[in-house]
């Protein structure tokens, strides 16, 4: 038998879910507040969204550490944006930063998994949904993370969104209220929870519209 | 002539780059809380090579600055060499007499990228910290893991400790614990610890820090109760072949 | 066509024991358009000219955002202002992305005032030909320093650099005593009216000059100018050719302010007794 010796591997997965749905004139994006290790749990109160600019908010789940790199990196590259143009950046430009700056990284990546929401510059809802090295794709509604096989397919079956194929291009934003978009999400995460270990403990739900950006809370099951 | 003086030491200047792949001598759990008055920390004081306890001195819980504790499990000469790192850090700090200085808040903020870029170069610091503080009159208390992995908790539990610890901690623990409360506490945790966790030794020290500063116990030894009648037989009632 | 023998590179000395091209630099920062600065214990406003290079030309900025907590006023080379405020931003960003708290103003001063002092012991460099005024928040709270092209930098309660910042910084010195517990207005109204000293009997507009605050829960930012006119307005200090607030005294600081800003702009050599280094 040979020893058994500790090894080490530079990623982890922390998990969590991510959801984000766009509107007509709002985005709703949502993510649980679980960060776990294996079969621990290591917090219950860890927020996976943050506000990149007035009106773009990121979503994330996968190795913490690197989100939190990736956090950084882009609230830094934000900064020195506001100091060159004296604006907020737009949610779209935010967009295609995020997916430079994933693939920056090809050959060692961010193990992150990100939705970003926001306005853009008509104030219409956007989403745009990425993998780990950069690949994106403005969409109406899209989940990531560990709860999002069983989140998407149910996202597809009740907002019915428009073929992409379809010619000339439909829109891709969701038919529904804010409130009705915001008891959905809350339903998606309460059904997440129960099957999915890594999400659970609280569900952080953030609204972007026309008045500004508002958060809310909702507990999940803590098992 | 170069090459035989470099043959003489450990590591010449053209040996490949040697990284820590895996641990020599390693310290357990560090369990810490939040109570009223600041933040308690407790580790025991056991240093592992392999399953022999090796050393039964460490010191795994520290001060750094006026405003930190820093406790780690892990390698203990990682440990220490981070130390020096942070002595030297708070040195410089302290340099600039200008009434600023690094809180744990900010030092929790620096360690995490100390750790994270460490594993960006494939060679980690092999360690779990705890760092907890106050200042300004806000508590503090965090984690970092060897690879980058970062939180804030009103407790926190390294290793074994986050296995059987922190439901303990989860159950008892609230806002307004007092001193003595939250010392029984940690002591309760320890003491399950110690039972369960192989690497444990009965030898401990806790440390508190307010706002008046930071005060680390002498290492005592915890009660402990082992006649129970499964330890004294413990293959009573599972009887295998020999 | 030289002055002297010492003064064509920056490392030589003169027998006196001065570096001419480092107080050159000095001079420098007296050519550009005035700029001041005064602090509260809560508070720093900065304030500056703008003076527009032609009639079909806008002006150069003068003031800078580095963060937060953090701005800059510069009078002389802007084009060197430029650079080391880009300097000072960056510096900002490393230092919240490593520690996710605020640079300390003064430590940023230091930095910045090692900069340049490296430029005065380098023969193959020049010295920045601007003069900064820091404004900004720690945990000790508002501070406000004076950075110059020598590698010195000095902490203010209120100061003026530029052309004709002479009668500014005698308001200033008038007035200075009460600046500690003044209100943020009182603060931008100092502000105005130490700006208005300097304009030499030009009309106070918002369109000449430029107003910025930091202070305790307020980031750095630069007042728009509808902002400032209406507070011109509303102090009623827009001043004319022989404002009504000059009292007599004053008027009289103001015409030996003004020789002396002459004086410079012609380069004509400065005090023997004093180095302009130590100023």
């Amino acid at each position: 038998m040979t020893k058994q010796h500790p090894a080490w591997s530079p990623y982890d997965n922390n998990g969590g879910t991510c959801v984000a749905i766009a509107g007509a004139d709002y985005c709703v994006t949502a993510a649980d507040t679980r960060m776990s290790t294996g079969y621990s749990i290591l917090s219950r109160d860890y927020s996976k969204i943050i506000k990149l600019a007035d009106k773009c908010v990121m979503a994330s789940s996968g190795f913490q550490a690197d989100v939190k790199a990736l956090q950084k990196l882009l609230a830094a590259r934000h900064l020195i944006y506001q100091h060159q143009h004296n604006k907020q950046m737009s949610c779209p430009a935010m967009g295609q930063l995020l997916s430079n700056t994933l693939y920056y990284k090809r050959f060692f990546p961010y193990y992150s998994f990100n939705v970003l929401g926001g306005l853009d510059n008509e104030g219409k809802g956007c989403v745009y949904t990425y993998d780990a090295v950069g690949s994106y794709e403005r969409v109406g509604y899209s989940s990531q993370g560990s709860g999002s096989t069983l989140i998407m397919p149910f996202l597809d079956n009740q907002l019915k969104s428009p073929s992409p194929l379809l010619l000339p291009a439909q829109d891709a934003v969701t038919p529904l209220s804010e409130a009705e978009a915001v008891d959905l999400v809350k339903t998606c995460f309460a059904s997440a929870t129960e099957r999915d270990i890594y999400t659970g403990d609280k569900l952080e739900i953030v609204v972007l519209n026309k008045d500004g950006i508002h958060r809310e809370y909702m507990e999940l099951r803590k098992d | 002539m170069e090459s035989i003086q470099a043959k003489q030491g450990l590591v010449g200047p053209n040996d490949p780059i040697q990284r820590t792949q895996l641990p020599y001598v390693t310290g357990t759990s560090v369990v810490a809380l939040k109570y009223k008055d600041g933040i308690l920390m407790a580790a025991d004081m056991g240093g592992s090579y392999g399953s022999t306890i090796r050393y039964k001195s460490v010191e795994r819980i520290k001060p750094i600055g006026k405003h930190s504790l820093l406790g780690a499990s892990g390698e203990i000469s990682d440990f220490q060499e981070l130390l020096r790192n942070l002595d030297e850090l708070i040195l410089y700090d302290n340099m600039w007499d200008d009434g600023n200085s690094l809180g744990p808040k900010e030092l929790h903020s620096y360690l995490t990228r100390v750790m994270y870029n460490r594993r960006n170069k494939f060679d980690p610091l092999w360690n779990s910290l705890v760092l907890g503080g106050v200042k300004n009159g806000q508590k503090y208390l965090g984690m970092v893991s060897m690879i980058g992995v970062n939180f804030e908790d009103s407790h926190v539990a390294t290793g074994f400790g986050n296995h059987l610890a922190r439901p303990i901690l989860r159950d008892e623990w609230h806002e307004n614990l007092s001193y003595e409360d939250g010392v029984k506490l940690l002591e309760k945790c320890m003491r399950v610890l110690l039972y369960r966790d192989r690497s444990a030794v009965n030898k401990l020290q806790i440390a508190k820090i307010t706002e008046e500063g930071t005060t680390i116990s002498q290492p005592y030894a915890l009660k402990t109760f082992w006649g129970f009648t499964a330890f004294q037989n413990p293959t009573a009632g599972a009887e295998g072949s020999w | 066509m030289f002055r002297n023998q010492y003064d064509t590179d920056v490392t030589t000395w003169s027998p006196a024991g001065r570096l001419f091209q480092v107080e050159y630099a000095m001079e420098a920062v007296k050519q550009g358009s005035a700029a001041i600065g005064l602090r509260s214990k809560t508070h720093v406003v900065l304030g500056c000219v703008n003076k527009a290079n032609s009639e079909l030309s806008s002006h150069q900025k003068k003031i800078f955002k580095v963060d937060d907590h953090i701005g800059v006023a510069i009078a002389g080379l802007t084009a060197d202002g430029r650079v080391l405020s880009r300097y000072m931003r960056s510096e900002c960003i490393n230092y919240s992305y490593t520690y996710e708290s605020p640079l300390p103003v003064g430590r940023l001063v230091v930095q910045l005032a090692d900069k340049a002092q490296v430029c005065t012991q380098r023969s193959w460099k020049r010295p920045y030909g601007v003069g900064l005024l820091v404004a900004g928040l720690d945990e000790k709270g508002a501070h406000l320093y004076y950075n110059c092209p020598s590698g010195n930098y000095f902490e203010y309660q209120a100061f003026a650099i530029g052309s004709r910042s002479q009668a500014a910084k005698t308001y200033l010195e008038r007035r200075f005593e009460n600046f500690s517990e003044s209100t943020r207005e009182d603060l931008i109204k100092d502000a105005l009216m130490a700006i208005r000293e300097t304009l030499q009997g030009e009309t106070l507009k918002s369109s000449i000059c430029t107003v910025a605050v930091v202070g305790a829960g307020e980031p750095f930012h630069i007042l728009d100018q509808e902002t400032v006119q209406k507070l011109i307005d509303s102090f009623d200090i827009a001043g004319t050719e022989e404002g009504p607030a000059a009292a007599p005294d004053s008027a009289a600081e103001g015409g030996s302010a003004a020789e002396g800003g002459a004086a410079s702009e012609q380069g004509a050599p400065a005090d023997e007794g004093v180095a302009p280094m130590d100023i």
